[in-house]
């Protein structure tokens, strides 16, 4: 008898990954999900390899990491690898949730897939702050000081919670070690949500680009999409040695690379590229508590999003080009982001955020409706 | 409703054989269940746990008794079972698949991979090796000048004690008198120190690790405290549990009184 049908693991490894029954008209973006869970891999591996060198005491991790990369054998691939693989994991992973809003892969009866890939997002962009804090540059000390004192925004306690969380009066050794535990365990957490991510989509099965019930043109997922996500792997692959091996501080800023100064400030503090749509949200808004709830309402209305919005965009006239809005919405914040604050910086970041909020919490029911509208005329089923 | 149109017109094509080809029979019911019945309406019949394929339902009347899932049961025995629709579909006349260079292509990107795997395999395993600041203190230079005649110095050398005596001239007598029946571990003392009025040992003892006391213990050289090794002038072990005498590093002198430590 085949190994697989005796073995309970490999049958079950079997039944999910091989013989697993997959729409057969799925495209390259339904290729984010295994990109995703290669790069956890690699950031784990090289992680892993990284803190037999890595030192996290506020005094040595600078030193650490530049004797890593100049005296560990491989250690600069091994850094670099880290770094970029940071970067790609997002680039992977926001691919995946823009597939994910243009098709409408959260719609029902799939909630519990978007919602728990939304926790999976958290939890992304938390391990992501936390580890570019460890290499204790310009960059990384003032960039743990600006967001961890968002925490002032609570009333009353907002002060107090935020000693807590440095572990003293200002970020610090134990704010160092507290974030490096946590950078280490984090990770572990996202696969097991990860796994739990794939087991929710696999009670029901994939959704595909046509968004109609795929239930007679289903093939095994092993031969097909296996080889499919190498060609997607080999792609990734390439683009990750090329970041890592010709342009590896293309996506990192240069005051990094000078060690952390607790009594200067550089002049243009930046978070990296992939938190820059979020930083520009929090900085249109004026009001300090404000600002902190909007990105709270960002990832709220992320999560509301199967229960307020209606599903994919394909055969929906007007959500197929009003999708693209948002996703120049979203670009237009990264890049504002980044910029320094003037005056039509600011004007322009506002109704970004302002059209931001209006896509997720107002087009998304509204428009289905005038859809409807449009489709029927009066009548409304 | 154009969709149960096609059906039917396959349908009359294999009703007829229906009797003989019980799978085809229930295929062909299974399919026409689909396609009727609401799509919310889960159960057909003899479900699988978990399944929806509908091709593996055709092969469900085979071999029940198995226990494989339907689809592992497709995949052994593929069957003929099985009519596709396939007027819309463009084959290559047989024979003419391209399986020969489709095969090559495969071959050599597994070659790749395989090269690939061993490179990552290599530069991770050669991460863990010695980094080149420790590397950089794997030799010692030791400036002998200041260490008098019947003085023994201690320096640091790859994380371990090295011994330096400068020995005295009968001690370096003393040495050379001591036949090898009497040692343990016999080694002459002109084969343990290149000039012998230096003696460069590691000063660790070869029983479980400890850094024998200088000046001490019944032979005029070291005594390990831990469990009683005695070493002689020449670092030999004459009594205690040691098995071996003290080890000699790699060393050369070099110009001026200067030694290099491995």
């Amino acid at each position: 008898m085949r190994m697989h049908n005796k073995i309970q693991l490999l049958s079950v490894l079997n039944t999910h990954l091989v013989a697993y029954p997959t729409p057969m008209n799925l495209n390259y973006s339904w290729n984010g999900g295994s990109l995703a869970g290669m790069m956890l891999a690699s950031q784990m591996l090289t992680g892993i390899l990284l803190a037999m060198h890595y030192v996290g005491h506020v005094d040595y991790a600078f030193a650490s990491v530049q004797h890593l990369m100049t005296d560990v054998p491989s250690g600069m691939i091994l850094r670099y690898a880290h770094a970029n693989g940071a970067s790609l994991f997002f680039i992977v992973v926001y691919l995946h949730v823009l597939r994910g809003m243009y098709y409408g892969s959260g719609a029902q009866p799939r909630e519990i897939v978007w919602i728990s890939g939304v926790v999976i997002l958290l939890v992304m962009i938390i391990t992501a702050f936390i580890g570019y804090v460890l290499p204790w540059g310009q960059m990384s000390f003032w960039g743990a000081t600006v967001i961890t004192s968002l925490a002032t925004a609570i009333p009353v306690v907002g002060k107090h919670i935020m000693y807590w969380l440095w572990g003293g009066f200002s970020v610090d050794n134990p704010t160092l070690n507290r974030f490096y535990s946590f950078h280490y365990t984090l990770p572990f957490i996202l696969a097991g949500l990860s796994v739990f991510h794939i087991a929710a989509l696999h009670q029901y099965g994939s959704t595909n680009p046509v968004g109609v019930n795929s239930q007679s043109s289903l093939i095994s997922f092993g031969s097909y999409f296996g080889a499919k996500d190498l060609v997607g792997a080999l792609f990734l692959a390439l683009v990750f040695s090329i970041l890592v091996f010709f342009y590896p501080d293309l996506l990192g800023h240069p005051d990094n690379l000078i060690p952390a100064n607790p009594y200067s400030t550089p002049q243009h503090i930046v978070p990296e590229w992939y938190f820059l749509w979020v930083y520009a949200i929090l900085r249109s808004i004026p009001n300090k508590a404000m600002g902190v709830l909007a990105i709270g309402l960002v990832f709220a209305s992320l999560f509301a999003m199967p229960f307020i919005g209606l599903g994919g965009g394909k055969f929906r006239i007007i959500t197929e080009w009003l999708y693209w809005t948002f996703l120049a919405d979203v670009l237009l914040l990264t890049w504002l982001g980044g910029n320094e604050i003037t005056p039509i910086t600011s004007f322009v970041g506002q109704c970004c955020t302002a059209y931001l909020f209006f896509y997720l919490l107002v087009c998304q029911p509204l428009v289905g409706y005038l859809e409807t509208q449009f489709a029927h005329g009066t009548q409304t089923n | 409703m154009a969709l149960r149109r096609a059906v039917a017109s396959f349908l009359p094509k294999l009703a007829g054989a229906a009797e003989t080809l019980p799978a085809a029979s229930h295929a062909a019911s299974s399919f026409s269940q689909l396609i009727c019945t609401p799509l919310d309406v889960v159960e057909r019949q003899q479900q699988p746990s978990g399944f929806r394929s509908f091709a593996s339902d055709a092969v469900e009347v085979f071999k029940p008794e198995t226990g494989l899932t339907p689809t592992n049961r497709l995949s052994m025995a593929p069957t003929p079972y099985i009519k596709y629709d396939e007027h819309n579909h463009k084959r290559f006349p047989p024979g003419t698949e391209g399986r020969p260079f489709a095969y090559f292509v495969q071959t050599g990107g597994r070659f790749l991979y395989a090269s690939a795997a061993r490179l990552a395999v290599l530069k991770i395993v050669m991460s863990l090796s010695a980094a080149a600041d420790t590397m950089a203190l794997s030799s010692l230079e030791v400036d002998l000048s200041g260490v008098e005649e019947g003085t023994t110095i201690t320096v640091k050398w790859r994380g371990k004690p090295v011994f330096i005596r400068h020995r005295t001239d009968a001690e370096i007598a003393q040495s050379a008198e001591v036949a090898l029946s009497e040692l343990r571990d016999p080694q002459k003392d002109v084969d343990r120190a290149i000039n012998p009025k230096y003696l460069v040992v590691v000063g660790i003892c070869t029983h479980l690790g400890c850094v024998p006391i200088s000046g001490a213990g019944n032979y005029q050289g070291w005594f390990c405290p831990c469990h009683g090794s005695h070493y002689d002038i020449s670092g030999r072990i004459r009594e205690g549990p040691a098995p071996y005498n003290l080890e000699v590093p790699e060393y050369r002198f070099t110009e001026g009184q200067k030694v290099v430590i491995g």
